[in-house]
């Protein structure tokens, strides 16, 4: 396999863009990263997208795409794993960059969440669950994740104000990243007193609804030396599925399929989890993200909480987690996610991350993930 | 609007609790499953799922989809019945402050959710506490 360098990066503000369409959307983040990579020309074009069929009614998305950026005729695909979609989209490319079937590969991943009202959007999102078993029964992400939260609290005594300190640190970062939906602080107490969701989940726990995209372009890291490009190599990726159904797995407070997607990760980097400088991850709710440090060997099974509590997981901490601002204050346009995490690992591995730039950042790591864990995807990034 | 099979095939599993055992090593998988989830295993007898359990963990959803928008705030949780199984499901006829994780609960046939005035009535398992 070929080593597989990111030469160009594009992402556009995100929120609720009313005024635009997705290909819209998609066509700015795909030409900031081509620009950002000084290239004009691709061989294939890989797009993550979870559901624009059930948000505007449209599939097809890989043809469609592909023309509006001018592409056309390059090959192109559209790939899915519900809020995974975007690393999935990422993962597809590095295939196709590695295994040296293409040269250049634009990556995307985008979603058109506000064209639908609020319970549409909350029925797109839940087809990522068990339509017949789960969904059947009036459950709901923020209600999934809520089962995990309660259960967490109960078997490790996480307390609630843990679960807010990850949207105000995620708030704190996003406050530094102008393209973040939310780039604003809020504080404990403002969690805390904000509307209850899904008991003991409240609003302020939940990523939003947001429109976005995010664009990457991908090349063999010789071609990338070359073109005289400041080299970020991705160094593994990795991926793992799991039951979609909550209470189809062993554990509820575990999300395996975190686990196993960076064990393989680790194992193809040739790092361990104190190689990492600073992570990504997938904080679709605030109890997401402390699960998910676990089962990435950042901290030890049961220390989510008390890690976001002593600052470790801080822009100042040992190991910075969400220094974009995280789907809780940068938006989590579903598609667009994945995407975006590997944009944000690219530019502090660049020295390019301005205000929330990790000092002395070399090895960076993204973790995305579908539904309530059933599909997870995980990249390592070192700077060339 | 699905068509009515889309229902009615899932009959066996919401209103008599059928399941899978695997001849193999016995796991009780449900639904019912054409492969084992443990050991692979192709074989499987029909099965009556255990009908009470305990709460394993529970939340309130008060932000329901759609159809359950005139049931909201209702209780959901995942129950592990006594044979293993874990199931999804609305807990009912309990005050929300009163639950607990570890609580013994029993299964009852209810309505789940209705489509309009005039369209199909949805029928399946609750939880409510023994």
């Amino acid at each position: 396999m070929r080593e597989v360098a990111i030469i160009g990066v594009g992402m556009n503000k995100w929120g609720e863009l009313w005024e635009k369409s997705l290909r819209q959307v998609f066509t700015e983040a795909a030409l900031l990263a081509l620009d950002d990579a000084g290239v004009d020309k691709i061989d294939s074009m890989i797009v993550g997208c979870m559901s624009s069929g059930l948000f505007i009614g449209q599939e097809h998305l890989s043809s469609l795409l592909a023309d509006y950026t001018g592409l056309a005729p390059v090959p192109a695909a559209r790939v899915e794993s519900a809020c995974a979609s975007g690393g999935l989209a990422l993962r597809t490319g590095w295939i196709e960059v590695a295994s040296g079937l293409s040269d250049v590969v634009l990556v995307g991943g985008v979603e058109k969440m506000t064209d639908v009202n609020g319970n549409e959007a909350t029925f797109a999102l839940g087809t990522a669950a068990d339509q017949e078993y789960e969904c059947y029964h009036g459950i709901t992400f923020p209600g999934l994740y809520a089962l995990m939260a309660r259960a967490h609290m109960e078997k490790y005594g996480t307390t609630r104000e843990q679960l807010a300190m990850v949207a105000v640190k995620n708030h704190a970062n996003g406050s530094l990243n102008p393209l973040a939906q939310y780039p604003f602080k809020v504080s404990v107490e403002a969690v805390l007193s904000s509307v209850m969701v899904a008991d003991p989940l409240r609003i302020l726990d939940c990523s939003p609804i947001t429109d976005g995209a995010a664009a990457l372009v991908l090349c063999p890291v010789e071609l990338a030396r070359k073109l005289k490009k400041p080299v970020v190599k991705i160094i593994a990726s990795g991926m793992a599925t799991d039951s979609i159904a909550l209470s189809s797995r062993k554990e509820i407070t575990w999300i395996e399929s975190t686990y196993l997607a960076a064990k393989k990760a680790y194992a193809m980097a040739g790092k361990k989890p104190e190689d990492i400088n600073l992570v990504e991850v997938h904080d679709c709710f605030t109890i997401a993200e402390i699960c998910v440090i676990e089962a990435l060997g950042l901290v030890e099974k049961g220390k989510g909480g008390q890690a976001v509590e002593s600052g470790l997981t801080a822009l100042q901490g040992k190991i910075p987690v969400n220094t974009s601002g995280g789907l809780k204050a940068k938006g989590h346009p579903v598609g667009a996610t994945g995407v975006a995490q590997a944009i944000e690992i690219t530019k502090q591995l660049r020295g390019d991350a301005g205000p929330r730039q990790v000092k002395g950042a070399r090895v960076g790591m993204t973790q995305n993930m579908g539904g309530s864990g059933g599909s997870s995807i995980v990249h390592i990034f070192e700077r060339g | 609007m699905p068509t009515p099979s889309r229902y009615w095939r899932e009959i066996p599993q919401r209103y008599r609790l059928e399941a899978a055992k695997c001849k193999g090593c016995g796991v009780v998988a449900f639904p019912p499953r054409q492969v084992c989830p443990d050991c692979k295993g192709r074989t499987f007898e029909t099965v009556t799922l255990a009908d009470a359990g305990k709460i394993l963990t529970y939340t309130i959803i008060r932000v329901p989809p759609h159809p359950f928008a005139d049931q909201a705030p209702y209780a959901v949780g995942i129950v592990e019945l006594d044979d293993g199984v874990r199931l999804t499901g609305q807990i009912v006829d309990c005050s929300f402050e009163d639950l607990k994780i570890g609580q013994r609960v029993k299964i009852e046939f209810r309505k789940v959710y209705q489509e309009g005035e005039a369209g199909v009535i949805y029928y399946g398992y609750k939880f409510v506490p023994a």
